[in-house]
């Protein structure tokens, strides 16, 4: 009897997938990071909204989502209720990884949300502004340690940027990579690396309790609500943003498709959506269907032309 | 003294009978499922999370409390009587354990298993009360050179502890490193001993390991003797219960496991597995009877479950301290958080006491509760044991498979249990002892991270890894756990200690 009611209790639970319109949701890194938090966010707001009954979030954590995407490519081919979270990191990653799965081998279906990078240090560091940090940097790169996401990601590609555009060599930087956000953060609260970057929702508590110091923005201008100035009022001439989109499985047919894009585009036009972009100080940059997969091919691109300029990608 | 108030609010509120009723299903729902083999605490939470939305919020905060502390015990039962470790926090529990359910000592084991979970997630919960604020600024001065000092620790205590002979427990160790080192490198985003196998990319699930090793391994170890084994474990010798020896053996093992289990289970990078392993070093190391571990000591078992649950309730420290969600299980708790509003973060305590407070006194009960559903339950799970063996182990293996398809639906993991499952088999044949093949796969990844990482930030000074006073006390600890045995072995014992190798499985 007892194991009759532990087998029912699994067999539910390994049956709960095969219910129409729930969805798996992805997130390909560890939890607590920006892709973990968006997939998390997405889960909820799909229920709430009433999008769809049942959401699991399962995380795939590693080397900038590689492995989340390779495996997602190959184990959910053809299943319509699995999505995945990715984004400008996954971008940099396959290229630096040289993954044999890339964003050709999924269904992207739009693009949800746009984060800046913010660059943080502890509270207690002697660095108080942008222009300590670059004056640090050009005296000695390897002795400014910077932690931040997974290697070849955002994070990593901004640090680059940074370092080449204020005449360091970027290859020089002494980048610690780590695999989600919540371990780096862990390492810059405890001072254990100089400088902290990734996207400004991560640090926002700590920036607001007072445990870390926000020295910039990679936005163009200055962000509403948020005191810190811009890479660019520092001198630096770097734009990063962070984008990230969701993507289906590979194999779907142009009927799953559409419906998958359109609970999609019922999701990011939903009340409970714009406020979880709010609260969450992500910009609203839903972007989707052709325009998007057009987007898509020139980031690509680009992200290559960078990475090779600062030779992360040879 | 508003802390105290909040306290004793909360507590009333989660005494309430109806509340008192939802812990108790949360905590028999939690072990229920935490018992299956492959099923760890994180599974279980996620599985049974949106059980607990349809309450209203002081209920399921309650019930939710209790899935998550039943979940955390589940897996030390099937280790004990079964040798199958449900999750890899519950590995070193079955090394006594089940020499003890062997010996007909099921009873006392799971009692000192059930009552050490309790005293140690009491104190726990209260540390996370009381002291969180200061535990997490100790985990936080932990970085790269003081986790690889840890790591190092606990590959020399491990080591030493596990096995009898040195030579086959560094073998089995080594065996778990090469198995850690498949995969992409997270380092430099390089691909490693993965044969360009996609599904190796993302390296070898330490519950597939575990769970193909000691469950698979156990039941073709059983079948393969045949009519040769023993023809009936003896459920029961003496008490059920535990004797006033076993009380006295037990107490300061618990307490000595809880302050193991709570700060590292506080840390960033920690994890509630080696808690367990450093505590069991610690009890062999402290035993009276040193020779009794490997053939069931209580001491063995004691230790490392209360480290386990202490650690349960170190995870929440950064949980709710920083927002930072350490495991898989704190993350899947943070989306139930999120259900109620409760935003984990720095500011949470001043924002939000109420629920917070809540939280902490519905672990308090839910922690009391699993203490009420196991200690009576111990006679019914003690008659395991008399199960007839081909029905009992064919369970198991359906168990064990059902719940790592269930965790990862894949043909690629289902191969890799059967393959680990040989190996194990072969292990035991051969007198490998299992545990430090599960160890080296735990500890591998993170040792050399932390290593590199350390080295990184140094720019290649591998003075920086000694010149911490944190990292050089746990490197001095290591380099004595590692010397004394010799001496001890050059001295005489070695003899003792060879023999006790012969009979270990």
């Amino acid at each position: 009897m007892k194991h009759f009611f532990l087998a029912s209790i699994l067999a539910g639970a390994m049956a709960l997938p095969a219910y129409a319109a729930d969805y798996t949701i992805i997130a390909p890194a560890n939890p607590g990071g920006g892709w973990d938090q968006t997939a998390r966010s997405l889960q909820t707001v799909l229920q709430q909204e009433g999008i769809s009954g049942n959401v699991q979030v399962q995380n795939v954590p590693g080397a900038g989502g590689t492995i989340g995407l390779a495996q997602f490519a190959s184990q959910q081919k053809g299943n319509p209720n699995a999505l995945i979270v990715g984004g400008y990191v996954m971008v940099g990653a396959i290229l630096t990884n040289k993954s044999p799965v890339t964003l050709k081998d999924v269904t992207p279906i739009a693009r949800l949300t746009g984060e800046y990078e913010a660059i943080v240090v502890p509270a207690a560091s002697e660095i108080k502004t942008m222009a300590d940090l670059v004056e640090a940097l050009k005296k000695d790169p390897g002795a400014v340690s910077w932690a931040g996401g997974s290697a070849g990601g955002t994070d990593h590609i901004a640090v680059g940027l940074i370092a080449k555009a204020a005449g360091v060599d970027p290859t020089k930087i002494n980048y610690i990579a780590y695999s989600g956000g919540g371990e780096a953060l862990a390492a810059i609260l405890g001072s254990q690396v100089t400088a902290g970057i990734s996207g400004y929702g991560e640090f926002e508590a700590q920036v607001k309790a007072g445990t870390l110091r926000l020295i910039a923005v990679s936005s163009g201008e200055r962000i509403a609500g948020i005191d810190a100035p811009t890479l660019k009022e520092s001198g630096l001439d770097v734009v990063v943003e962070n984008w990230r989109m969701v993507a289906a499985a590979p194999g779907l047919t142009d009927e799953q498709k559409a419906a998958v894009s359109a609970d999609v585009e019922k999701l990011a036009k939903s009340a409970g959506w714009q406020e979880v972009l709010k609260t969450k100080g992500w910009q609203d940059s839903y972007l989707a269907g052709d325009a998007f997969a057009a987007q898509l091919d020139k980031d690509v691109a680009a992200t290559e032309g960078v990475l090779k300029d600062i030779g992360l990608v040879k | 003294m508003a802390t105290f108030e909040f306290l004793l609010q909360g507590l009333w509120v989660a005494a309430q009978p109806m509340n008192l009723l939802y812990a108790l299903i949360g905590v028999t729902l939690g072990t229920a499922v935490g018992v299956l083999p492959g099923i760890g605490p994180a599974l279980t939470v996620a599985l049974l999370l949106p059980v607990t939305y349809r309450l209203d919020p002081a209920g399921s905060l309650i019930m939710f409390a209790g899935i998550y502390y039943g979940g955390m015990y589940g897996g030390s039962t099937t280790s004990i009587l079964l040798n199958t470790p449900g999750e890899s926090a519950s590995i070193v529990t079955a090394l006594e354990g089940n020499k003890m359910a062997r010996a007909g000592r099921g009873g006392p084991a799971l009692a000192t298993a059930a009552i050490g979970s309790f005293v140690a997630g009491l104190i726990a919960t209260l540390g996370l009360a009381f002291i969180a604020p200061y535990i997490v600024k100790l985990a936080l001065v932990f970085g790269p050179r003081e986790y690889f000092a840890l790591m190092v620790l606990a590959f020399v205590t491990v080591s030493s502890a596990f096995g009898d002979s040195t030579l086959r427990g560094l073998t089995s160790l080594f065996v778990g490193l090469a198995l850690s080192v498949v995969g992409i490198d997270q380092l430099t985003g390089q691909t490693r001993l993965s044969f360009g196998v996609p599904e190796l990319l993302d390296g070898i699930e330490v519950t597939t390991l575990a769970v193909a090793m000691f469950a698979i391994g156990e039941t073709l170890f059983i079948a393969a003797q045949g009519d040769k084994g023993p023809d009936k474990v003896e459920a029961v010798r003496g008490s059920v219960w535990m004797s006033k020896l076993d009380w006295a053996r037990s107490w300061k093992p618990w307490l000595r496991g809880t302050f193991i289990g709570f700060p590292i289970g506080a840390m960033p990078a920690g994890g509630a597995e080696i808690g367990t392993f450093l505590s069991y070093a610690t009890e062999k190391r402290l035993a009276k009877h040193p020779e009794e571990f490997g053939n069931g000591a209580i001491e063995g078992v004691a230790g490392p479950e209360a480290a386990n649950n202490a650690s349960a309730a170190g995870t929440l420290v950064p949980l709710l301290t920083l927002g930072l969600p350490t495991t898989a299980t704190a993350a899947i708790m943070l989306a139930g958080f999120q259900q109620y509003g409760l935003q984990p973060g720095p500011l949470l305590f001043a924002t939000n006491p109420q629920l917070v407070w809540g939280l902490i006194a519905s672990l308090l009960i839910a922690n009391f509760m699993l203490l009420v559903l196991n200690l009576p339950l111990i006679g019914l799970w003690v008659k395991l044991l008399t199960i007839p063996k081909p029905w009992l182990y064919a369970g198991i293996l359906l168990f064990a498979t059902l719940g790592t398809i269930g965790a990862n639906p894949s043909v690629y993991e289902l191969g890799m249990l059967l393959a680990f499952g040989l190996l194990g088999y072969a292990m035991r044949v051969f007198g490998f002892p299992i545990a430090p093949v599960v160890v080296g796969l735990i500890l591998g990844p993170l040792a050399e991270q932390q290593l590199r990482r350390a080295l990184a930030i140094s720019q290649g000074d591998v003075s920086v890894l000694f010149t911490s006073p944190i990292a050089a006390v746990l490197l001095a600890i290591a380099a004595a756990a590692l010397i004394v045995p010799l001496i001890l072995r050059a001295r005489g014992r070695g003899q003792v200690l060879a023999q006790l190798a012969a009979n270990e499985d």
